[in-house]
């Protein structure tokens, strides 16, 4: 329990400490690049100029301390004012929000599966075909710039063989619809993005856990359960891999903040449209209320998965919950 | 072979190394390990580009006075940017800024990661409670969109300014692997024997700890480096780096604007990534083989089945 406790802190401190930073950043940056933006925003909604005004520190009138109450208010009740382009900040979002899960979502669970699993078998039949080529060029892979993998993918597979779109989420014309056509749409187009991100993560996963099951694999409650003669998937699966997981589950959620940062240059190397590719326009367009807004979001998302690898830590090992 | 140059050597005290003995044993660890070998050559190689340009490049990188976004020909083995620049003499001269800030920024993280991790462990109580939440926060909260919020204020500032936020976004990771390795000194016995004997704090850390923790540092700061070259790329990729100066990113930036995959321009995209990923591993392989020299039971085995625990 005081486990649960001390992570759920660690959870409202960094929570507190990320919009603290992006409440600072604006005013200790050296220029007047908040000023010019808010600039652009002369004659809209008063609301929304009033959360931008607050957020930037620009044009006001008052106490520091009031407004930085009103900012920690504005954050909390999702009002990050306008974009650039005069819409709320939140409707954009959550526009680009479903596709950046999708990918995100699903590529870190297949790279976490196939590299945990990989990972097991290589360190049990350690120094075979597995162990010495494969897993050390995945572990290679994952040193590489996720955006050259992309390019690397998006040139072969969809320039020179033309397999994939080149672009996009769905095609342009197609409507929206549950139908077989649109979702194969869709998938066709997820798959390059996807594919990127699962090659340059699942490499980090079969090390971790080679190397875990390599320690695991020498202890004695394994040469015991070799002693009493149990089949050896029981060995590798239930004696030595269930014990070697655990770090991997604290090392997924560090891992998050990894795959999301490497999600926005995918996204922008496809032209995929989620929150990455918003990230990467907002830069563009120097629009500085969608960029925090988003800084805010990215930050909440890792939060909320190292929170729930936490709990699950301290369900499946007991030694957790007592330290 | 590690244990018996220690046990050959008389007098020392068992545990304690100076800096001069860990130094000598990471030289020969890094020439018996071929992923070392390979790592050091490549990485050689780089830094030779990166500080002789002129030998290799045929043109100067900003002269935009040939045809414009031209596929690869004899005269231009990589093609032409969209203004007209040679690619092949940008990716030579490119090298050398990106060397410079993966090396800066690697440097100066561990530096800053030992700092507060080895502090944070050797002192312990309020200062390891404060270290350890501030090394926690700068781990959870995710860099790259960090990163891009920061650039996007510093934005044309240049090379300082991209320093300047890799490093503060960087050092995290490093100040947790070395706390909790200071931590598993702290008690040995050298260490309470200079206590003993009235050595301050600085002396005791910088001259009894850290000589102890020198493959750890090391791996921190080619760690660090891997982790620069993707990250400082992306951020240029992005289009967040100077646009002035000649990057490896920033040459990916132009290639990615101009749409050099689908223009059949494809080395102006594929080349200066190819780059990037080669001084990336070479930095990997290096940590890679650290990590076998400095963990013995990951070593690569010679049997096909480890029945016998290593």
């Amino acid at each position: 329990m005081r486990f649960v406790i001390k992570r759920l802190g660690l959870f409202l401190v960094t929570l507190w400490a990320a919009m603290t930073i992006n409440f600072l950043i604006p005013r200790l940056m050296p220029g007047n690049e908040a000023t010019a933006v808010l600039a652009q925003f002369k004659g809209v909604n008063p609301a929304a100029l009033h959360a931008l005004q607050v957020e930037f520190g620009v044009g006001l009138d008052q106490n520091p301390i009031l407004t930085y109450i009103q900012y920690m208010g504005n954050c909390l009740t999702g009002q990050f004012g306008l974009t650039a382009a005069r819409v709320p900040v939140m409707t954009v979002i959550m526009q680009g929000l479903p596709w950046t899960l999708g990918l995100v979502g699903v590529t870190t669970v297949i790279a976490f599966v196939a590299g945990t699993v990989l990972g097991m078998i290589s360190a049990w039949r350690r120094g075979g075909s597995l162990d010495s080529l494969l897993s050390p060029f995945l572990f290679i892979l994952t040193t590489f710039p996720v955006f050259f993998i992309g390019l690397i993918l998006l040139y072969v597979f969809g320039v020179a063989l033309n397999w994939f779109p080149l672009a996009s989420n769905y095609s342009i014309g197609t409507n929206p619809s549950f139908t077989l056509e649109f979702v194969w749409d869709i998938i066709s187009h997820a798959t390059l993005p996807a594919l990127t991100l699962v090659v340059t993560t699942a490499g980090g996963w079969i090390y971790t856990m080679r190397n875990n099951m390599v320690t695991t694999l020498s202890e004695d409650y394994v040469r015991m359960a070799r002693a009493k003669g149990l089949p050896s998937w029981r060995i590798m699966v239930d004696y030595s891999a269930r014990n070697a997981i655990l770090p991997n589950l604290t090392g997924f959620a560090m891992q998050l903040g990894f795959v999301l940062g490497g999600s926005i240059l995918v996204e922008y190397t496809f032209s995929y449209p989620g929150l990455g590719y918003l990230f990467f326009t907002g830069t563009t367009n120097h629009d500085l209320p969608l960029q925090g807004a988003l800084f805010l979001f990215y930050t909440l998302a890792v939060l909320v998965c190292v929170l729930v690898a936490d709990f699950a830590t301290a369900v499946l090992d007991p030694r957790t919950r007592d330290a | 072979m590690n244990a018996q140059a220690e046990l050959s050597r008389p007098g020392a005290a068992p545990g304690a190394r100076s800096f001069n003995d860990a130094g000598v044993r990471l030289g020969k660890a890094i020439l018996r390990n071929r992923k070392a070998t390979i790592g050091l050559a490549l990485l050689l190689l780089i830094t030779f580009v990166a500080l002789f340009p002129g030998l290799i490049a045929p043109y100067d990188p900003h002269a935009a006075i040939f045809d414009q976004q031209i596929g690869p020909s004899s005269g231009h083995i990589l093609g032409t940017t969209q203004v007209g620049e040679d690619v092949f003499s940008q990716l030579i001269y490119g090298t050398r800024l990106t060397l410079i800030i993966t090396v800066v920024v690697g440097a100066i993280t561990t530096i800053v990661a030992v700092l507060i991790g080895v502090t944070a462990a050797y002192i312990g109580g309020m200062a390891d409670g404060t270290l350890s939440l501030l090394t926690d926060i700068f781990l959870i909260v995710p860099t790259l969109p960090l990163l891009i919020v920061l650039s996007t204020y510093l934005e044309g500032s240049g090379t300082v300014a991209i320093i300047a936020v890799l490093c503060l976004t960087g050092w995290a990771f490093g100040a947790r692997q070395l706390r909790s390795q200071a931590l598993s000194i702290r008690n040995k016995d050298f260490l309470e024997s200079a206590r003993v004997r009235g050595e301050r704090r600085p002396y005791i850390i910088l001259v009894e700890i850290l000589p102890n923790m020198l493959s750890l540092v090391v791996a921190n700061f080619l760690g660090s480096a891997v982790y620069t070259v993707a990250t400082a790329a992306g951020l240029q990729f992005l289009g967040l780096g100077n646009s002035g100066e000649i990057t490896w990113g920033t040459m990916l930036h132009f290639a990615q604007q101009n749409g050099a995959l689908e223009s059949g321009n494809v080395f102006w995209a594929l080349a200066p990534g190819a780059a990037v990923a080669l001084l990336g591993t070479s930095f990997a392989l290096l940590n890679y083989a650290f990590d076998e020299i400095t963990n013995p039971a990951l070593r690569p085995a010679r049997r096909r089945r480890g029945k016998s625990p290593a």
